[in-house]
């Protein structure tokens, strides 16, 4: 069982407590009805599933209910680091191989940087 | 090859068992084969043998990370069924179990295939419905599925607590009674060796670093750690690392791994009649031949590639499997591991060409591969030698991500299958 640090609760925390919710820095289109059938499949099904670093959420869902950001190696599952949602993916290629690519697409005013802010 | 017989026991009984041959030979790669399988476990060695027996392919190599059968193949509760509700997966299973039946005497080696019934409990209304649902289906397309009352399920278990005080109440069940179970090394041995026998290269000990591609950008081999190799067609069929080996040649896949459990206990005498699943409160349990109970569980929410997996995930199925089974609450449990399972947003697999020319994919078989073993190598193996899909798994295609055509399986069983 993984134990997960919750930036909002700024304590470790047993897995129970957290809903897993899949990569992270994934923009949703603001122009959804307009984009292509191949557009609409790399947004919504298509993943790095990376062996290493990967960046994903998380949902504190039974302590504070707050989604947050971690990176974390899916070989070892020890966590890098955790961070708050609407914070920038950081930059963590000299820790470890660069098998990430830099973040090219176009970032619209997603979930995440909204609720970033949110009180 | 010797061929496997009662007579060939008999003569090497008498002679101390010292003329057994190696079941497959481990040759050295070649410069270039016409097909390369990256993966050796029983999709990836079926689909050789199928090449080689049904299309007359021989110039081809498996290629393995570790040993035959050493991922999923060997990871897995070995439950055989074809009760699926849509008709791509009804096609493909059914195709599966079909060839399972004739396995054995096909590969001339014992593949253990036990049509001892799979029992699958439903606890509320809500299964029932779902439940029966799967039967009509089932039975309107051929495939054999039947309800059974609580007392008629006890009456083929009668292990099962039935009571209406029961923690998880029992309210009926479907039962599939040609399903059952396999042995799950045998497989990759089999397929190994009757393909070996047909001239079709093993490697083992030899990882995939890179996938070569020509000027038009077609795949022209792969970088191993033995060398490159060239190859007419690559076809992948490496479960957990599908996405690893497909990202080589910069094909994005709809699939997220992560680590499945299962545990066996100390063996016992034969008490436990068929396989019994409960999706409700998700817990699989038959018993081997060798007595172990082999209970499957459940999969770990977050991407991993650790061959491992959450102590909490079997506490919470042998939570189920002592309430369901009260007599195996002082059961010992001996060995416990994880495998990875690479599954796709529908939770149905994808067998189809990709972007990339003569590049094949044979994945997202998530946490239900085993079963599906023999159909998948035998329409992987039409589709490496056709260059398109056999109509059974015509369906199954990467692009009905794109298209929407999706095959929802994941609603339909509303769990890890």
């Amino acid at each position: 069982m993984l134990l997960i640090y919750c930036p909002y609760c700024e304590e470790e925390r047993s897995e129970l407590e957290f809903r897993h919710g899949g990569d992270a820095h994934i923009a949703r289109p603001t122009n959804m009805a307009d984009i292509t059938d191949e557009e609409f499949q790399d947004f919504f099904f298509l993943r790095d599933n990376p062996k290493g670093l990967i960046f994903e959420r998380w949902r504190h869902i039974h302590g504070c209910g707050r989604f947050f950001n971690a990176a974390r190696d899916t070989v070892s599952d020890k966590f890098v680091m955790s961070y708050k949602a609407g914070e920038p993916k950081p930059d963590l290629s000299g820790a470890t191989p660069a098998t990430e690519k830099p973040l090219t697409e176009k970032v619209g005013e997603t979930h995440e940087a909204t609720e970033g802010t949110a009180k | 090859m010797r061929k496997y017989s009662v007579f060939a026991v008999a003569r090497e009984a008498m002679r101390g068992h010292k003329g057994w041959e190696a079941q497959w030979t481990s040759p050295e790669p070649r410069k270039e084969y016409d097909v390369i399988i990256v993966g050796g476990g029983g999709h990836g060695l079926g689909a050789a043998y199928y090449l080689a027996k049904e299309h007359g392919i021989t110039n081809v190599a498996v290629i393995e990370k570790g040993w035959l059968g050493g991922g999923n193949t060997g990871r897995n509760t070995t439950i055989i069924r074809s009760n699926y509700l849509y008709d791509e997966s009804m096609d493909i299973y059914e195709h599966s179990l079909k060839l399972w039946e004739g396995l054995s005497q096909d590969l001339n080696y014992n593949v253990m295939y036990s049509p001892r019934g799979v029992m699958m409990l439903s606890h509320n209304v809500h299964d029932k419905q779902s439940f029966q649902r799967h039967v009509h289906a089932n039975r309107l397309y051929g495939i054999d599925n039947e309800w059974l009352t609580p007392q008629q399920a006890k009456d083929f278990v009668p292990v099962l607590d039935i009571s209406a005080s029961a923690r998880y109440p029992i309210n009926g069940a479907a039962l599939q009674r040609r399903g059952g179970t396999a042995r799950h090394d045998a497989v990759a041995w089999g397929y190994a060796r009757a393909a070996s026998d047909r001239g079709v290269h093993v490697i083992q000990n030899c990882e995939v670093k890179g996938i070569r591609r020509g000027p038009d950008g077609a795949v022209i081999g792969v970088e191993t750690s033995k060398g490159y190799i060239g190859a007419k067609k690559v076809a992948v069929s490496a479960s957990g690392h599908n996405s690893v080996i497909l990202s080589m040649a910069d094909v994005k896949l709809p699939l997220h791994s992560v680590p499945l459990q299962a545990l066996v206990s100390e063996p016992m005498k034969p008490i436990f009649p068929c396989v019994v699943m409960s999706n409700s409160v998700h817990a699989y349990i038959s018993q081997s031949d060798k007595g172990e109970l082999v209970i499957g569980a459940g999969t770990d929410q977050y991407n991993s590639y650790s061959q491992t997996g959450g102590l909490q995930i079997i506490t919470h199925t042998l939570d189920a499997i002592c309430e369901l089974f009260p007599m195996f609450r002082r059961v010992k449990m001996m060995r416990q591991w994880g495998g990875i399972t690479d599954n796709t947003p529908d939770r149905s697999a994808i067998q189809g060409v990709t972007p990339v020319k003569n590049l094949f994919v044979n994945c997202g078989w998530g946490t239900g591969g085993f079963k599906a073993t023999p159909g998948s190598a035998h329409l992987f193996a039409h589709l490496i030698a056709k260059g398109e899909p056999h109509k059974l798994a015509s369906g199954l295609t990467l692009d009905r991500f794109r298209t929407g055509r999706l095959i929802d399986e994941a609603a339909a069983a509303a769990v890890a299958h």
